[in-house]
């Protein structure tokens, strides 16, 4: 965006107390980290506020003076705290000297519409670091896993090594550990995490096959009691989930016990069905609900229109509707799939020792041993989850294409 | 039709496939460590000599819900199953767990001792075969407690020589013990004392002396994670755990053995089994609690055999490489002034101080 309003040099007394503020807070978690936060605080608003001062009457280059500045927070960073102080001080030099002169020049207003007041412009601004906030706060839980599980030491502790960068601080250890690589790991995680990768897609299939048509056949109109049919088969995502497991514990012991002795069939065996089933019922849910809103928009003269050029019904869902309603199926498919996969309640009531799956270790490791292994893995799932999201909004933004909802 | 011909072969061949495999045996035990060490010392020298797979279940902490849950359902999965002798006693009460008779189903001492002889007073219940010995014991981190580092269990009571954060069980169990013998109670009276209401509110009160500095914890994970952080410079937990923190992590931490509560882990096999699966689960059992046997488990995790010919069998560490028996728990220099866990005191009042416990924490 070009710039809207012409800018000028703001008096000392507009800048300094707002780069003080900046320099408060900076200089707060500096010093709650050595121990005073209130020195801190002060400390932080009167070096910054002087700086300001100097930089802005006493030089005239600014390219210089950042330069300058850069170094020499970088230079004290070290001083302070070793390599990672480097990294956070060049940082907080890089902002705070652009801070400086945006506030002074007045370039925080060149954006704007002309004739904003100055309260409008303040909050223009406080949204943004309301909405960064919201989003630091969201994405941190998630951030502060990763380089823990690089952690050299088999605790969920930042190391001194750690802290200042050092390469012996950090290891592959706990991805080894995963992989079965390391002596001393039993191969139970790659297990664990094989039989998730068994039962969640056959338990995803078969959601959304049932899914699907349960959603096609409440969406025509001659169904009698199309609520309270959508509602029972909803009820698995209502239910608390500990309430459903133990319905489904005595339901599926009894047809696990049916199928083991009349059948005669193999006890491992039965017991991926027992879980896969459990699961599939619980992903139902998702599929009807994604593919029950697709067909809101799908237009049912195709269907009459496919009919009459001799169609059966079979060939017409496959051919006409099918094609249409894909994405809904499919994001409903990655729910059911996320939703067997994240599965923990469920599976430690039905499943035996030979079906734990991924959540049920981690929950076990947790509760055990508190082992950064689970960082590991927590980390390769984050990767997994944000491969799929991505998956899910491509797939979205084709759909919105095709029916021309968006241009491109 | 070629593809329903091809679905049903394929569904009867997994099924044939599946019948025609021997069943396997699942233990249930701990996880973590223990398991491994058990896998190490017990399951694989028994596979190899039977042929038998064994499958591991991480289980023994929701054991008791479980078991009550398949008895009801008719469906016992489990074969052989590890738990803390509180836990056996009451499976035994409620008839979940086989009755075992210690001189026929369980191996003689090498010398010839017969098992109820050589196990002694451990065997605590009918149906409970003790395994190993481990105790509740304080660690504190050699860097944070000063120039003289405790010596006797009242350090943890005591703020002023030892001011920090200390982690305790969120439970009444030892907690209230420790605080009686800190509170000038001797050793012989603490069960007589806290009988008695005054006593229950007489420990609470010493309790509350340090509440402000204590940090609850209930997974045996956390006091070695709180350790190894520096939150806490002292806490509780399973002297195994400990070990693991000192030799294998190499943290600046230390034992201190005095006032440990000893308590007993072992198996029971679960009621209503097929006859096949009980008589394997017994031969599993006769082996794995055999003298040699559990002199090899100390080999992988500290704790202590609870055959008494197993003790001068205990060697060195399988990975460490060092002297195991310093680091047993019932080794001479660590058991001076020792408890065990008192089943019969804390059978009967266990449901009534818990609730003042909690109420308590609450406050």
């Amino acid at each position: 965006m070009a710039a809207l309003t012409p800018i000028s040099r703001k008096p000392m007394t507009f800048v300094l107390p707002i780069v003080a503020i900046v320099g408060a807070i900076a200089g707060m978690f500096v010093g709650t980290s050595f121990g005073s936060t209130t020195l801190g605080f002060f400390m932080g608003a009167i070096a910054l506020a002087g700086l300001a001062c100097v930089y802005v009457n006493l030089f005239d280059n600014e390219r210089m003076v950042r330069w300058f500045h850069i170094v020499g927070s970088i230079v004290l960073g070290y001083l302070a705290a070793g390599n990672i102080g480097i990294l956070l001080a060049g940082l907080f030099g890089w902002f705070s000297i652009w801070f400086i002169y945006w506030i002074y020049e007045g370039r925080y207003r060149a954006k704007l519409l002309p004739y904003l007041t100055p309260g409008q412009v303040l909050w223009h601004y406080t949204f943004y670091v309301i909405c960064g906030s919201i989003f630091v706060f969201l994405i941190t839980p998630i951030l502060v896993v990763m380089p823990l599980s690089f952690n050299a030491q088999d605790f969920f502790t930042f190391t001194d090594k750690m802290l200042r960068l050092d390469p012996e601080g950090y290891s592959l250890k706990h991805y080894q550990d995963f992989l079965g690589l390391r002596e001393d790991s039993n191969g139970e995680w790659l297990r664990s995490f094989w039989n998730s990768l068994k039962i969640a897609p056959i338990a995803t299939v078969i959601s959304v096959s049932l899914g699907t048509l349960a959603a096609i056949g409440l969406s025509q109109s001659h169904v009698p009691a199309k609520r309270a049919i959508m509602a029972i088969l909803i009820s698995p995502m209502i239910v608390p989930l500990i309430i459903s497991a133990t319905g489904m514990y005595f339901f599926y012991s009894d047809l696990g016990g049916f199928m083991e002795n009349s059948l005669g069939m193999n006890k491992d065996f039965v017991g991926y069905v027992k879980v896969i089933l459990a699961h599939a019922v619980l992903g139902i849910p998702f599929v009807i609900i994604t593919v029950t809103a697709t067909l809101v928009g799908f237009d049912r003269s195709l269907t009459r229109a496919a009919a009459n050029m001799g169609a059966g019904p079979v060939t017409t869902f496959f051919r006409v509707q099918m094609p249409l309603i894909l994405p809904g199926v499919i994001s409903g498919g990655l729910f059911a799939f996320i939703t067997s996969f994240d599965e923990v309640v469920v599976v430690m009531f039905i499943g035996s020792a030979s079906q734990k799956t991924l959540p049920w270790q981690m929950f076990l490791g947790l509760r055990e041993q508190i082992s950064p292994t689970i960082l590991a893995v927590a980390t390769i799932l984050v990767a997994l989850s944000i491969m799929l999201l991505a998956t899910l909004e491509i797939l979205r933004r084709r759909s919105e294409r095709l029916r021309g909802m968006s241009p491109g | 039709m070629k593809f329903t011909k091809t679905l049903l072969a394929t569904t009867a061949l997994t099924v044939a496939a599946g019948a025609a495999m021997a069943d396997d045996m699942t233990i249930v035990s701990w996880g973590g460590a223990y398991s491994k060490s058990q896998l190490k010392a017990y399951h694989e020298p028994y596979s190899a000599k039977t042929g038998v797979n064994i499958i591991n279940d991480d289980s023994s902490a929701e054991a008791v819900a479980k078991l009550r849950a398949m008895n009801e359902a008719g469906n016992v999965t489990w074969d052989v199953v590890d738990v803390v002798a509180a836990d056996a006693m009451r499976l035994c009460d409620e008839g979940l767990a086989l009755e075992i008779d210690p001189d026929t189903q369980l191996a003689a001492a090498p010398d010839g001792t017969s098992a109820s002889e050589d196990f002694g007073d451990l065997l605590v219940s009918s149906c409970f075969i003790p395994q190993i010995v481990y105790s509740t014991t304080f660690g504190y981190r050699t860097d944070l407690v000063g120039d003289t580092p405790p010596t006797d269990v009242c350090a943890v009571f005591d703020l002023e020589a030892y001011p920090g954060k200390r982690s305790l069980e969120k439970r009444p169990i030892n907690n209230m013990e420790w605080a009686l013998l800190c509170d000038g109670v001797a050793k012989a009276d603490v069960y007589d004392v806290l009988a008695t209401e005054e006593g229950q509110n007489q420990a609470l009160a010493k309790l509350d002396t340090i509440r402000d500095s204590v940090i609850w914890w209930n997974a045996g994970a956390d006091t070695p994670q709180l350790l190894a952080d520096g939150e806490v410079i002292m806490g509780s937990t399973y002297n195994g755990r400990l070990f693991s923190v000192i030799e294998e992590q190499k943290q600046p931490v230390a034992m201190l053995w005095d006032a440990q509560v000893f308590d007993l882990d072992g198996w029971i096999i679960p009621a209503g089994l097929s006859p096949e699966r009980q008589a394997r689960a017994l031969d599993y059992i006769m082996f794995a609690t055999d003298t040699q046997r559990l002199a090899d488990q100390a080999k992988y995790i500290s704790y202590g055999p609870a055959r008494k010919s197993s003790a001068p069998l205990v060697g060195k560490h399988e990975s460490l490489g060092i002297d195991m028996a310093p680091h047993m728990p019932t080794d001479p220099n660590n058991a001076k002034n020792t408890f065990l866990y008192n089943y019969e005191f804390w059978a009967d009042y266990r449901d009534d101080i818990d609730a003042k416990f909690q109420a308590w924490l609450a406050k």
